[in-house]
């Protein structure tokens, strides 16, 4: 023990009590496992600070002073799934930036479609005097609304199928904390506002587009 | 107030319409009229500004159309009344709101136009008819609600296109009337036809000019028709 607080880059070193040990072992050989009457080892548990510990130096110095002591350095069966979880987030990034691509050439798609079925409305409005204005604003208007409704509901079952995902506690770790924390629950309302700008601007070039083939 | 200035047109083929030249004075009253596919309807889209001259000019109210933007194209619109030869409703409107599109995409409402409208409903005698929609109308009431809606804005001139043209005789003489009687008003009245009977009919009730055309250049018809 002494050994370990000595080293530099150790914040802590603890034994871990026997009902600690208890807890650890419990889910593998359930609660009745009489702790005391079997070999298991102390467990001592080291909080590393700073740049953290010279995981080689002190392993030799174990073996010199304290034969029977295995050290077991947990970030480096970490590392590959910190790494797997960063390409994850990168991974959500990029399909946001492809569904919001979709987003806008659907909209603008199903904003093409429905000016060309009311061309014969368009020309009628035309021939009383509206302005490409006043039929541009009736048409966008309406797509907006829509896009911004569809988009709403979205975000909400998104969110909710988020809420019902397990939550990041200590125990789940970082694999299975795909939920926002805090602030990050600003993401899913941004959805439906980006989602009707987009529907905004196709829509307005798409009438744009069907007005300038009618004088 | 419409001008037409040595004004050709062409659909891209040869010339259709050549060295035009017509003046519609102010409380004028005048038809058009040739054999179908003279050119009426095209000469009097010249006359609103939805076709532009290919050689000439078109002057709406002192402006040339090819200088004119389209949202100024739109507000001529609103002083000028057109009967168009198909009519052209929004069939899932109700005709009162047909009647009234131009004062809805003009972005005007509001009581007092409610009872105009309602006025100008009787005065075509389509009140009885508001609620219906535009499918269901006989061929008079389509034209004489297409009448309506050119003449709801107050327009100062307007363009009719075979406004007799699947009706009747006896409809065709009371949409006659109502056109006479607008001219009264001090409306300036073109009718494109190639109803001889409405012009001589229309001959005893006003002073009315005709045009011809006929090989792609307007004529004034003789009073002998
Ligand atoms: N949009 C168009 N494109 C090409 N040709 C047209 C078009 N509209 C009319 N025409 C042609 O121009 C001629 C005159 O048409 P129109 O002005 O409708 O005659 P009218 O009204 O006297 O019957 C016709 O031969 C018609 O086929
Ligand atoms: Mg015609």
């Amino acid at each position: 023990m002494r050994l370990l607080q000595q080293t530099p880059g150790v914040a802590s070193a603890r034994a871990l009590s026997e009902q600690e040990q208890q807890a650890l072992l419990e889910p593998w050989f359930g609660p009745d496992l009489p702790l005391a009457d079997l070999p298991v080892p102390q467990l001592i548990e080291i909080i590393e600070e700073g740049d953290g510990f010279d995981g080689a130096g002190l392993r030799l110095r174990l073996q010199a002073e304290v034969p029977g002591a295995v050290l077991d350095d947990h970030t480096r069966w970490r590392r590959p799934l910190v790494a797997a979880a960063g390409k994850l987030r990168l991974l959500g990034a990029v399909s946001i930036l492809l569904i919001a691509g979709a987003v806008a050439a659907m909209v603008t798609l199903a904003a093409n479609a429905a000016l060309a079925a009311n061309a014969q409305v368009i020309a009628v409005l035309r021939l009383v005097g509206a302005t490409d204005g006043f039929i541009a604003r009736a048409f966008v208007r309406r797509f907006t609304l829509r896009a911004l409704g569809g988009a709403t509901l979205g975000a909400l079952a998104g969110a909710g199928a988020l809420l019902l995902m397990p939550s990041a506690g200590e125990t789940a770790g970082f694999l299975t904390g795909l939920s926002f924390v805090g602030w990050h629950w600003v993401f899913p309302l941004l959805v439906p506002l980006l989602t009707a700008a987009v529907a905004f601007a196709a829509t307005a070039i798409a009438a744009r587009r069907v007005l300038g083939d009618l004088r | 107030m419409i001008e037409l200035d040595n004004v050709a047109y062409s659909y891209g083929g040869g010339e259709l319409l050549s060295g035009l030249t017509l003046r519609l004075a102010p409380g004028s009253f005048h038809f058009l009229t040739g054999p179908s596919g003279a050119g009426k309807t095209t000469l009097l889209k010249l006359c609103y500004g939805a076709l532009v001259p290919t050689a000439g000019h078109a002057r709406l109210f002192g402006e040339d159309v090819r200088r004119m933007d389209r949202d100024a194209i739109a507000l001529s619109r609103r002083r000028i009344g057109v009967v168009h030869q198909d009519c052209q409703f929004l069939d899932h409107l109700s005709v009162a709101e047909n009647v009234a599109l131009p004062l809805t995409v003009a972005g005007e409402g509001g009581g007092d136009l409610e009872q105009n409208l309602i006025e100008l409903m009787t005065w075509v005698g389509l009140k009885s008819r508001a609620d219906a929609l535009p499918p269901e109308l006989s061929g008079g009431e389509r034209q004489r609600a297409a009448l309506a809606r050119a003449v709801i804005m107050s327009p100062e001139v307007i363009l009719a296109d075979e406004p007799t043209g699947n009706v009747d005789w006896e409809m065709s003489q009371r949409l006659l009337r109502l056109l006479v009687e607008l001219n009264r008003m001090g409306k300036t009245i073109l009718i494109a036809t190639h109803d001889l009977g409405l012009i001589r009919s229309a001959k005893t009730q006003v002073q009315a000019r005709v045009l011809r055309i006929s090989n792609r250049k307007l004529q004034a018809a003789g009073v002998d028709l």
